[in-house]
């Protein structure tokens, strides 16, 4: 998929997910707008996973620790054929398999998550099983920043680095948003990369809007041998959307019908400048 | 040769596990103890010197013990994660509602030094909650294994189970209940002692005391029943409702809070079957518990050959 092929995406998956939360009248718009290009490298660059290969066992895992974006992985799914987009109609609806967070009744889902700080120990689990066996699979997982304060993600990251998981890609969706606020005044994570560095891992930082940027950093991985690696994606929440950028009330605000239809010509017209 | 339950004394089941599970796991690379600084005060230390490729060690990190565990089980490893049941079912029961039951991992969570196990060391150490936190968690088994054999049979049978499974036993030596061709299985109480006067049904270490109790009421002419019923959840609802149409009264006993664990479970098993006859629960009351070792804190509730039979007593006497 070309580079142009992957921004054209990006907008289309930002259109159908918008009308994904409109219907449900329910989704963490801010988070998944922001997580949503990483997505977009992941499943049409990265991960060696299709709706084929998903019982192999050597397949790429992705788990996305930061279950509340599930919007955004569920439209980039269906695009990748592991069900069909008119599934996306039943979203958080009576007795629908697709609830609000992930869980594996859903093709393509790893691993239920939902409750913060669960994923990184689970892909510690899913990397360490893969150097026991000598697999070639990796072992990927998208935190939040605000989840990131919870203590069990330093819990596995410490053992990560004791195993030397270079199998293992952690990428933190920088956003600098959480529920109440700015992360820095919630309770700072900064200075992130020294802290995650010092535990033990190889650090990159990325602009995780942009999908070339994106692709080559995720395509550098392991960024040391015998390290896991984490990408601190620097991204805006509500990315793409004007008045949702960087807009705490966004991170589970369903926008009104006339905000909906401003969403989606801003980004009809920004599907027009990029194909032009 | 004639067997007598309760005569011979056997091994703490921490042994038979860490015996059982090292069997195990030398014939299936694929087998894997985790471990949270946790190896049974150097029990598993012959299973981690044997087999070191297969024992994870994740240092004092609960959370993080039954996430790993989960991850691990998702690539088809036998997973037993192995942390004393206070910490394990406490700090990570988010963890194991979520990474492993939810998700349906099949990790065997295995708690030792449960119940008061660690005696004097204190309320922190103890865990008498976690057979009500874990029940009213969907898709996990419970077991809580009375003597040696179940605690090896039960190992075995949870290595090929498909789904979550959390056992408890502790480290005290326990006394041989069952003759050596007994055949265990998940689900189905074991019947320690015959009676139709009294049932006493009981799970993990209180089954002993069960045992000696329902021995000496025999010398007062009480015929009393000793059900092991060690798998918690799901209940072996066959076992206890015929326990309790042939017998005039039941009590329930259980190294756990009286407060949602084998008692209420048989509770509401019999009021749902509509059988109205005496019935107690003998547990931790819901108070501070009082300092000592294991069995002088069973003692001070009441869980003992004399203490269960005066219960029994005053019952039937009603």
């Amino acid at each position: 998929m070309t580079k142009l092929e992957l921004k054209v995406k990006s907008i289309q998956y930002r259109k159908t997910l918008l009308g994904c939360i409109k219907r449900a009248n329910a989704g963490h718009t801010g988070g998944d707008l922001s997580c949503l290009d990483i997505l977009n490298v992941l499943y049409n660059r990265v991960l060696n996973v299709s709706p084929e290969t998903f019982d192999d066992p050597g397949r790429d895992r992705y788990v996305q620790s930061k279950g509340h974006s599930v919007e955004a992985l569920y439209v980039v799914l269906a695009d990748r054929g592991f069900f069909p987009e008119s599934d996306l109609e039943t979203l958080c609806c009576y007795r629908s398999r697709y609830a609000g967070h992930p869980t594996r009744k859903v093709r393509g889902i790893e691993q239920n998550t939902g409750a913060l700080g669960h994923g990184l120990a689970f892909s510690v689990g899913v990397a360490l099983a893969g150097k026991m066996d000598g697999a070639a699979y990796r072992a990927y997982t998208l935190v939040g920043d605000g989840e990131l304060v919870e203590g069990s993600n330093w819990e596995s990251m410490l053992t990560a680095a004791h195993y030397r998981l270079d199998n293992l890609v952690a990428i933190a969706d920088r956003n600098r948003l959480q529920i109440t606020g700015c992360t820095e005044d919630v309770c700072a994570l900064e200075p992130l990369r020294e802290k995650v560095e010092a535990f033990g891992w190889a650090v990159r930082e990325v602009d995780g809007h942009d999908v070339a940027a994106l692709t080559e950093t995720l395509g550098a991985v392991p960024f040391a041998s015998g390290k896991p690696s984490m990408v601190i994606a620097r991204t805006v929440k509500g990315k793409g959307i004007s008045f949702m950028e960087n807009d705490p009330k966004w991170h589970h605000h369903v926008p009104t019908d006339e905000q909906y239809a401003r969403a989606q010509q801003e980004l009809d017209r920004l599907l027009r400048e990029v194909q032009a | 040769m004639s067997f007598t339950p309760g005569a011979e004394l056997g091994k703490p089941n921490l042994d038979v596990f860490c015996e059982t599970l090292l069997s195990l796991a030398r014939s299936d690379r694929n087998v894997l103890a985790v471990t949270s600084d946790s190896r049974g005060s150097g029990r598993l230390a012959s299973f981690a010197a044997a087999l070191p490729e297969q024992i994870v060690e994740v240092g004092i990190a609960e959370q993080n013990l039954v996430g790993v565990a989960a991850g691990l089980a998702s690539t088809g490893k036998i997973v037993y994660a192995v942390s004393p049941a206070s910490f394990l079912t406490a700090r990570a029961l988010e963890q194991i509602k979520n990474d492993v039951c939810y998700s349906d991992r099949p990790v065997k969570l295995v708690g030792i030094s449960a119940g008061v196990s660690y005696g004097a060391l204190g309320s922190t150490h103890h865990s008498t909650h976690e057979l009500a936190t874990l029940r009213a968690i969907e898709n996990i088994t419970i077991i809580a294994p009375a003597d040696n054999l179940e605690t090896a049979q039960a190992i075995k049978a949870t290595a090929t189970m498909e789904h979550p499974v959390y056992l408890r036993f502790g480290k005290r030596p326990l006394p041989h209940l069952h003759p050596p061709q007994t055949q265990f299985a998940v689900g189905k109480a074991l019947t320690v002692w015959e009676g139709t006067d009294i049932a006493l049904i009981a799970t993990g270490e209180t089954v002993q005391p069960a045992l000696m109790a329902a021995r000496k009421l025999q010398t007062q002419g009480v015929s009393a029943r000793v059900l092991s019923m060690h798998t918690v959840k799901p209940l072996d609802v066959d076992a206890l409702l015929q326990a309790a149409r042939e017998c005039r009264a039941v009590v329930t006993v259980e190294e756990h809070s009286i407060f949602g664990g084998l008692g209420e479970a048989c509770a509401a098993v019999l009021m749902q079957a509509g059988i109205r006859i005496p019935f107690r629960i003998v547990g931790f009351p819901d108070a501070y518990l009082v300092t000592g070792s294991q069995l002088e804190i069973f003692e001070h509730y009441g869980i003992t050959a004399q203490g269960l039979a005066r219960t029994a007593q005053t019952m039937l006497a009603t």
